[in-house]
């Protein structure tokens, strides 16, 4: 399934957001997530499904003023 | 010292944690300047990426965090990266920026207000990086933020206090309301001046990171808004435009 992660395209297997933050690489990474810019928890990523399409943003910890 | 929604801090000093030539100089300055919260941001991580080690050092300094929406400039992605960081930061303070203008960063009075709104509603405590306006400020006030963080110039300019009229009216029309000026500071005698000018704390970050020596500008700015600090509360004399001799005229020698 192709998507769009952080603004790059990726073609994934995972049919939900949990097991595609582990597909992608991010394991226990700590980030917040949001898909189709509509941010969803930690709790609830196992049972968001994901799409053909879908634009999934993994943001994390940064500097900042 | 002044509470923010119920939580005392150390320090009147909100540093950013961006910029800085090094981890070890960004912790140097908060060392040094004891500051009483850090702010801090969400961007994008690649896999495998180097936020732990960020969020390890932040944590380490043993202050409140402050996560911002900067960048943000609809009320839909400042709200949506404002639940992001309730997340990650474990905290529901959120530093509310909504901007306008791509080269001023000037705050968007009515995306902010709408924004302020709706996360208030959803249990943040905003900090809203707002103008000088006090209309506005009214709105950020009913819309349920109970701190105000007017601009002292666009970010990133370290021009100062470019409004002393404005900061002083909006500081007098809501005397009880907690007041940070956030933004367009550059240096130490800025941020006495608003602390004199009775503002609670101030928050700055290109001051601090860009200067030669960050950590001696930090603990600069630490020693300045003490200064200022003190100052206020000691009740500061008025101008007068006409000279006052400070010597007593009194038993002055007749010599010509």
């Amino acid at each position: 399934m192709k998507i769009t992660v952080n603004g790059t395209p990726a073609d994934i297997a995972a049919t939900d957001l949990g097991a595609a933050l582990e597909e992608l690489g991010y394991g226990k990474a700590r980030v917040a997530t949001a898909v189709n810019e509509t941010f969803v928890p930690a709790a609830a990523r196992a049972a968001q499904a994901l799409s053909e399409g879908d634009r999934l943003e993994i943001l994390a910890p940064k500097q900042g003023g | 010292m002044t509470a923010f929604y119920g939580t005392e801090i150390a320090s009147p000093l909100m540093l950013g944690t961006a910029q800085y030539p090094s981890p070890a100089v960004l912790a140097e300055a908060f060392r040094r300047s004891g500051a009483g919260v850090a702010t801090v941001s969400l961007r994008r991580e690649a896999a495998g990426g180097g936020g732990a080690g960020f969020w390890d050092l932040i944590r380490g300094l043993g202050i409140p965090v402050l996560p911002n929406t900067a960048g943000c400039h609809s009320v839909r992605e400042a709200v949506t990266t404002a639940h992001m960081a309730r997340e990650i930061f474990g905290t529901d303070w959120i530093k509310l920026e909504v901007i306008g203008h791509e080269d001023t960063l000037q705050p968007d009075p009515f995306g902010l207000v709408e924004a302020a709104r709706i996360l208030c509603n959803d249990g943040f405590r905003v900090f809203p990086y707002t103008t000088e306006d006090g209309i506005l400020g009214g709105r950020l006030l009913e819309a349920g933020c109970e701190v105000l963080m007017p601009w002292g110039a666009p970010i990133g300019t370290g021009l100062g206090l470019n409004n002393v009229y404005g900061l002083r009216t909006l500081r007098a029309q809501f005397p009880d309301v907690p007041m940070v000026i956030d933004a367009g500071l550059g240096r130490p005698s800025h941020a006495a001046q608003a602390m004199e000018m009775g503002f609670d704390a101030v928050l700055l970050n290109t001051a601090v990171a860009r200067a030669g020596d960050p950590a001696a500008m930090a603990e600069g700015f630490a020693r300045a808004l003490e200064a200022g600090r003190l100052a206020h509360s000691a009740d500061p004399m008025e101008p007068r435009d006409m000279a006052a001799p400070s010597t007593p005229m009194l038993g002055l020698a007749v010599l010509e």
